[in-house]
Parts: structure tokens; sequence; C-alpha cells
């Protein structure tokens, strides 16, 4: 009597096991997909075209005087090379003939942007490797595919608190709030 | 006591309002709306429900008329050295632990609680009863150095903490020690605004900045001294009366408690 109710428990689990597979591939694969859209540059802008031509980040990211950043650089320093369509690549006439010479600066898509009460300083992160929290974009040809979180509106590459946290625990600096928080 | 320890900072950040100098324009209560990008409200004539991070109060000595005399207080938050909110908030939202001495406030922390409301003696926090709603066109000028609040979070005045992280960033590019900044080199909004310049703002620690002596002087006093939270916001007056009125006590309570200096 006993066995058999055992057994009958065991192919009763069976919908729960088939319920909580499928909600872990759910959850795991195609969740993130319905969650994030996908979004292109609007230039297909090469950081290894302009790296083999030995240049560095900061020749085009630069700070202003009173040492903020400026961040993506706006078409009056593109300009500076790409008034006119000096090469071959097909994306840089995109830039001239639709951002250049048309005044209208490049929407471009913010891989780092951070939420409204985050304030980050670059100044203070100067001594560090620009690699040590951005992706080497030296070695980047094609701009990697945007991911925006659809609810939030927010990049899924963006930086995350944790990791803020962890390097300045691990350097001795502090994580009081308003280091970071506005 | 509470288990939470007096955290000494090697800056104190603070002021000394000299409430003689003060006339009452307000000025600083706008500068510190536009600065802290606080909305419009809708019926502002609701004083329970108005955001006002910097609050000024009328003082009279309550004499007739010959004698009668009236002074104006400026009350921002006081960045209490033994701040009454921060242990009593369950989610550390806010805190008193960064070089300076300000006391933070993290809105997307805060879930609106307002035990910190209840705890400062100094009513310098205010509740979102509503998101704030800013008046067609009046976005364009929100200033991107505060975040805005939605409903149901609590906010105070932090000295205008961005423009100390500004003047770090200017004082590095100068080749400076963000650590230590010049006199001037950061100054909130309402300081920058007053008219009478009333309000003197620097290191309360530091022997080269004014509020260090000012706030020894004679005639300084800080807000309900008798509790102990140490206010990093000094007030000065030639008056007597205005002094006194700086401990409140109940009528037949009795006055005179030490005054101290940390």
């Amino acid at each position: 009597m006993e066995e058999k109710k055992q057994c009958k428990g065991c192919w009763g689990a069976l919908p729960f096991v088939i319920g909580f597979v499928a909600a872990v591939i759910a959850g795991w694969v195609l969740y993130p997909d319905l969650i994030y859209s996908k979004k292109t540059q609007p230039v297909n802008f090469s950081h290894k075209v302009h790296a083999e031509q030995g240049m560095v980040c900061a020749d085009c990211h630069t700070f202003r005087d009173d040492g903020s950043y400026a961040g993506i650089p706006t078409n009056e320093k593109c300009n500076e090379c790409h008034s006119d369509v000096v090469g071959t690549n097909p994306a840089e006439k995109v830039y001239v003939d639709k951002y250049g010479k048309t005044g209208k600066d490049v929407p471009w898509l913010i891989y780092q942007y951070q939420p409204d009460n985050v304030i980050f300083s670059h100044k203070a992160h100067e001594s560090l490797e620009c690699t040590s929290c951005h992706p080497d974009m030296a070695k980047n040809d094609v701009p990697p595919t945007y991911y925006q979180n659809k609810l939030s509106g927010y990049s899924k590459q963006t930086m995350r608190m944790w990791q803020c946290e962890r390097c300045h625990a691990e350097n001795g600096v502090s994580n009081a709030c308003h280091v970071c928080h506005k | 006591m509470s288990g939470h320890a007096f955290k000494e900072f090697k800056i104190n950040w603070g002021m000394v309002i000299d409430l003689d100098k003060c006339t009452g324009c307000g000025a600083c209560m706008t500068a510190c709306q536009v600065e802290n990008n606080i909305a419009p409200m809708v019926d502002a004539s609701n004083k329970m429900r108005t955001l006002s991070w910097m609050l000024v109060f009328e003082l009279s000595n309550g004499k007739p008329a010959p004698e009668a005399e009236v002074a104006y207080l400026p009350r921002p938050c006081m960045q209490c050295g033994h701040p009454a909110c921060v242990p009593v908030c369950p989610v550390v939202a806010t805190d008193k632990n960064e070089e300076g001495g300000i006391v933070s406030q993290i809105y997307p922390r805060c879930i609106g609680c307002r035990y910190c409301m209840a705890a400062c003696p100094y009513h310098a926090r205010y509740f979102n009863w509503e998101d704030p709603i800013f008046p067609k066109g009046m976005e364009k000028a929100l200033s991107p150095d505060t975040s805005t609040r939605p409903r149901g979070v609590v906010e105070k005045c932090n000295f205008c903490h961005t423009r100390l992280m500004h003047a770090k960033d200017k004082a590095r590019q100068d080749g400076g020690d963000p650590e230590a900044l010049a006199e001037g080199a950061y100054i909130p909004a309402c300081v920058e605004v007053c008219p009478t310049g009333a309000i003197t703002f620097g290191d309360l620690k530091n022997p080269e900045h004014k509020v260090h002596q000012l706030s020894k002087s004679k005639n300084a006093f800080r807000l309900l001294e008798k509790l102990g939270l140490k206010p990093q916001v000094y007030y000065m007056s030639n008056r007597e009366w205005v002094r006194k009125l700086g401990d409140n006590y109940a009528a037949g309570g009795k006055p005179g408690a030490e005054k101290k200096h940390s």
C-alpha cells in the first residue's frame, strides 16, 4: 500500500519539474531578449581605425577647463579632420553628409549612461587606465549593439554599483553614499 | 546611547549665519529651490506639504509696539555632528559617513517611513506627498546637479553637495589638493545668493576659513544646543533675545543651558 502511494507521488511531481524547467528557460533565455531592445549606433564608428593612426583616447575624449569631462566629442572635434571625406570607409561618408555638414550633432548611444542620481568624476579617476572600466575600444572595429532596458530605459552595458563599490573598497577609497550619489 | 559613535572628520563643512544681517528677503530659499530642482507646488498654501530645504523663520521678541523687534532665521539642514535622523533610518538611506560631515540622503533607497522626520528636532526634512510637476518649459531649466525625487521619499538640504564635487574636480584640474579647498572654492547656492552676505560658509576646522573664528565668537550659538546634536550650522546675533531663542524652552522651563563648542 505504502509503496504504491509513494510511486504515485513521484509521477505527480512531474508537472512541477516540467514547469520549473520551463520557467528557468523562460527567465534565463527568453526574458532577457524581451526586456532589452537592441539598437545600433547612428554612425558605424570604428575606434580601431582611429587607434591605428596613432591616436589615443584623450585626443578626442577631453576634459574641460573646470575639470569636468566632455565625454563623447561633438561635431566640432570630428570636423577637425572630417570636414570633408578623407577616407574610403562608407561610415565616414554617412557622418560627413548626415551630420558633419548639416551641423546636427550625432545622437550617439552612450553605453555607460548612468542614472540621474549618480555623479561620476573622470578627473578623480584620471590616474587609472581607461580600460580598467571601459572595454578596450582601440581594438573595436564595429560598435557593439546597444541594449536598452525597455522598462527603465537604461543601458545593459553600464557599470554597476557593485563594481564601483568593489574597486573603492579594494583601494581604500570611501564608499560613503554622497561620494557617488547626488 | 544609541550605539552610533560620534564620527570625527578632518573637514567639517559649516555655516555661520549672522541674524543681524539677515533681512528675511528669502533669496536663499529661492536659490535653493532652483539649485535643487524643487518643483513649484500646485497649492503651496498647505504648509504641511511644501518642500523648503532652506526655510526662513520670523522671530519676535514678543514685546508691544515701541520695543517690538523682529529677526529672521534661515534654517538649512544643520548637518549635525550627532544626527538624530541617521540611527533611526531602517534602510541606511541617510548617513553621516563622508569626509566633510555632510549628512547624505539617498532618495532611491528611502522607503518613506519618515522616522527621520520625527527624529529631526529642526524640522529640516521634507516628505514628497506628490510627484513633482514642473510647468511646461521649466523642465529645460532643471539643474543636472541634483536628481529629482519621486512621491514617497524624504529629502533635505545637503549643502549643495554636487558643488563640492565640482569644486574638487576644479582643484584637481588646477593641480591643487581636492581635500584642502580654499575658502570660497565651494559654497552652497544660498550662501552665494545672499544679498547682505549674512551666511558665511567654510570648513569649521580650518583656521584659514572665516567660519572657524566666527563660530567661536561670543555671540555665536547653535539651535537647541542642549540636545547635544552638535549642528554644523552656527548662528550669531548681538541681540540677547535672539540668542536666547536658540534654545527653545516651554513656558516656565529652565533656560540657560551651558554653551559648549566641540
